[in-house]
């Protein structure tokens, strides 16, 4: 199929619709707006439906319903409105139901801003919501990538019966990039559905969906039984991008748009003859661990760069093991990184910065 | 560019490259023209708009309107009065920069007792990459919607096909055939091709519309 221009989030939505995504409940907010939209307009012409719910906790619970019925459903928001699904997010993972979760991320805390921010990285990997649950956090860094991404999110959801969430910085939804939608490369043998609630029928039990579970042998076999899914992604499911770690001198660790300005950032110091390296984790969980085998011996320092504070770098220490000594370079609410500001950084962990 | 009437409104499907065409012509005009102003009129998206380019288009001598509410950072859906300034000062050259498809053009109803013919132009830009402005039917169906809410009637045609740094020539060629179908179906001029620098001398010297070269200001480098 031939390229086409779009702005992520409606890729993102014919991404959904493309992996037959057939029931959206979302509720507006900047900067996601476009893809319920974009829901909303192209849903009902595959038999589809859109439903804006009345707040994000309506929409989330309307995807615990949906899902039961074993139909393909997504929601969106971006992060104070994903702060608020949380709960429902927790008692679709107990439950066991596959759904998939766009987070088209603001600056925070509270209510924030508008622009573009990568400071939902707790949220996404450790969760707001209660109890041992984990979701797999996919990080597009282009809105190919995105496309990519959301399609197979809907397998691993189907595969693992787990909610699965993908999450970009504002500027993922809002940017324009070419994009082709190519069939999806069929990676996983998905099983049949049997625990829908799709009706007896006369013919079987009723299959019962929930999360509550009063006898505590029962809830901690059921956790048990959750675990071993979550084994079963770390093993299987990690994804990273490995970029020039040849001789690195400092290995740059970053996810989604920001991984763009630091590839900026490492050509401007090559042309310098400063050898710098990238781990790009693809999912932010389960974290890509195995990628810190890959750092050479050259590598001095490690240097997490985000569009935050400083969340994702308590991963990288825990993958770095404590081998390296572990720097952190970040812009907060809505603020860019430029690539100027990276290689400052990378110049002064190696002892020559202004 | 100066034979274009006094008033220039811009609107096109969002993505269709309206802003960075708004942006480039303001600065071209206003290398040749003193009086220029540029209204951003964008409601609709929050980000990549040309208020964020306001310290750049002021250097260059260019009168930048967009909200009261000052910083990049609002998306409240608020146009600022000042735009009744260049509209009734006949001495200003007036870029109006209209985000956003026929909901974003709205806001250009309010101002309909100033869409003298004569004394505005207004130009789609098309971008036949764009799903929904990539057949003759989904243009005029754009047009169309957007004449509906403005009250104002569309005076030239934009060719902006592109596929940002990886567009080709026959991309640009591809618009060209589909600008030129709906050209003769409302007797509309193509006023202009607009196309990224390095492809200006690879197309062929007979189109219609005057070749504008565009310098890609709305986008960061590392994008």
């Amino acid at each position: 199929m031939a390229k086409v221009l779009m702005k992520g989030n409606e890729a993102i939505g014919a991404a959904g619709i493309k992996a037959g995504c057939k029931y959206f409940f979302g509720y507006p907010i900047t900067p996601q707006n476009e893809l319920p939209e974009f829901m909303s307009k192209e849903l009902p012409k595959v038999d589809g439906v859109f439903v804006q719910a009345e707040s994000e906790v309506a929409a989330i619970n309307m995807i615990y319903g949906g899902a039961g019925t074993g139909e393909r459903v997504m929601t969106s928001s971006s992060s104070p409105g994903i702060a608020l699904k949380q709960e429902g997010i927790s008692y679709i993972a107990g439950a066991e139901l596959p759904c998939v979760i766009v987070n088209i991320s603001r600056g925070g805390p509270g209510l924030g801003g508008i622009q573009p921010s990568q400071a939902d990285y707790f949220q996404s990997t450790r969760g707001g919501g209660n109890g041992d649950y984990r979701l797999p956090v996919y990080a597009p860094a282009s809105i190919q990538e995105a496309v990519d991404l959301v399609i197979e999110a809907f397998d691993v959801a189907d595969y693992y019966r787990n909610p699965v969430m993908v999450i970009g910085d504002g500027m993922i939804g809002q940017m324009m990039e070419p994009v082709e939608f190519n069939e999806p490369e069929k990676k996983r043998e998905l099983p049949v559905k049997d625990w829908a609630t799709t009706g007896t029928e006369g013919k079987r039990k009723p299959n019962i969906i929930n999360s509550l579970a009063l006898d505590p042998a029962e809830l901690e076999k059921h956790n048990i039984k959750l675990q071993a899914k979550y084994d079963e992604m770390e093993e299987k499911e990690v994804r990273y991008e490995a970029y020039k770690l040849e001789e690195a001198e400092v290995v740059l660790v970053a996810y989604g748009m920001t991984s763009r300005i630091v590839k900026n950032a490492m050509d401007i110091l090559e042309k310098e003859g400063i050898k710098t390296g990238l781990i790009r984790p693809i999912t932010l969980w389960p974290f890509p661990n195995k990628a810190f085998n890959e750092i050479p011996d050259t590598a001095k320092a490690l240097l997490s760069v985000e569009m935050s504070m400083g969340q994702m770098i308590d991963d990288v220490k825990i993958a770095n093991n404590g081998k390296l000594p572990v720097e952190f370079y970040g812009r907060a609410g809505g603020m860019i990184p430029t690539p100027e500001e990276i290689v400052n950084k990378v110049k002064e962990i190696l002892g020559g910065g202004k | 560019m100066l034979k274009d009437n006094r008033v220039r409104i811009i609107i096109g499907h969002y993505g269709s490259g309206k802003t960075e065409f708004a942006v480039n012509y303001a600065m071209n005009l206003s290398k040749e023209n003193q009086a220029v102003a540029l209204a951003d009129m964008d409601v609709v998206n929050p980000y990549f708009r040309s208020r964020e380019k306001q310290s750049l288009l002021e250097e260059q001598g260019i009168k930048v309107i967009s909200s009261y509410i000052k910083g990049s950072g609002s998306d409240l859906p608020s146009v600022s009065a000042d735009v009744l300034g260049p509209l009734q000062n006949k001495t200003y050259n007036l870029i109006l920069d209209v985000g956003g498809d026929s909901a974003g053009a709205r806001t250009l109803a309010r101002f309909k007792a100033y869409w003298v013919l004569g004394d505005y132009d207004m130009f789609c830009v098309i971008n036949a990459n764009r799903p929904e402005t990539s057949t003759v039917e989904g243009i005029l169906n754009h047009i169309a919607s957007i004449e509906n809410v403005t009250d104002a009637k569309v005076t030239g045609l934009i060719n902006n096909t592109h596929l940002l740094r990886h567009t080709t020539v026959e991309d640009v060629l591809r618009g060209q055939e589909l600008c030129e179908k709906v050209s003769e179906e409302l007797q509309i001029p193509i006023k202009y091709i607009s196309v990224i620098e390095k492809l200006v001398k690879e197309l062929p010297d007979d189109l219609a519309g005057e070749v504008m070269p565009i310098k890609m200001i709305m986008r960061e480098d590392w994008m």
